[in-house]
């Protein structure tokens, strides 16, 4: 697993690559948390499209990090367009309350 | 009637999550399975593999045992482990509930398993360890003549 997390203006954006699983979700959630520790930040958009497998464990660490922005009043999106990830966060009932963009630049106009 | 069957061991280490369900993958392609069939079994395998490590040896050093058959057009996969069992496996099996809300789970490991696979069944005994059951049919082959 491999993700990058780049910072634009108060909006946190963080692109994943591999698989997210159990075992992944560790570091990555320390990785994301770190960076949104810094004040600025209050948005978090998550860019799953680089993602070649996600099972529930990566329903929890949305959960957790939408939960983070509740507390900072921020907003969390979802950029997706793998089908695999998109059962996963249907099943979840994640997008009652997440929105899900097909790029980076709509997420960003829709914050 | 077309019969196979595999057997692995391996350690409760959370690096053998991929592993797992790659090697089920692995078998299970010669069902010629969708790309869409492929990954519900992968995910079903890793979700099985997560509980016994998280929950089965709470992060212990245990072994887990992974079995797959083949009969036909349906492949059955076992999950094992001899940890601690599951005290109540109904509450277990209720979406979104986890016997460890701090670790951010979401609960949803057997909603998975039974959303993505045919069936499931778990067997389970305090203090001995947890069965896991699961089987589906692959529709890719049966619908080819």
């Amino acid at each position: 697993m491999y993700i990058s997390v780049e910072k634009h203006k108060d909006n946190l954006l963080i692109q994943f690559k591999g698989e997210l699983d159990h075992h992944s979700s560790e570091i990555v959630r320390q990785k994301i948390d770190q960076q949104y520790l810094d004040q600025r930040i209050r948005n978090i958009i998550l860019d799953l499209r680089g993602l070649t497998f996600m099972d529930s464990s990566g329903i929890g660490l949305i959960m957790g990090r939408y939960k983070n922005c509740l507390e900072k009043k921020g907003k969390l999106s979802i950029v997706n367009d793998n089908p695999q990830v998109d059962k996963m966060l249907k099943m979840s009932g994640l997008l009652k309350i997440i929105n899900v963009y097909p790029t980076i630049e709509s997420a960003i106009e829709n914050i | 009637m077309e019969k196979n069957y595999m057997k692995l061991e391996f350690l409760s280490k959370s690096s053998n999550e991929s592993f797992a369900r790659v090697v089920v993958a692995a078998f299970a392609s010669q069902l010629d399975p969708t790309l869409e069939e492929l990954s519900d079994i992968k995910t079903a395998v890793s979700e099985a593999v997560t509980n016994a490590i998280i929950h089965g040896y709470e992060y212990g050093e245990g072994i887990i045992i992974l079995e797959a058959k083949i009969i036909d057009d349906e492949i059955e996969i076992l999950v094992e482990d001899k940890g601690m069992g599951i005290a109540d496996i109904e509450k277990a099996m209720e979406p979104f509930y986890t016997s460890k809300p701090n670790l951010e789970r979401s609960g949803m490991g057997f909603t998975v398993m039974e959303t993505f696979m045919d069936s499931l069944e778990v067997e389970s005994k305090k203090g001995e360890g947890t069965k896991v059951r699961m089987r589906k049919k692959f529709k890719s082959l049966s619908s080819k003549e």
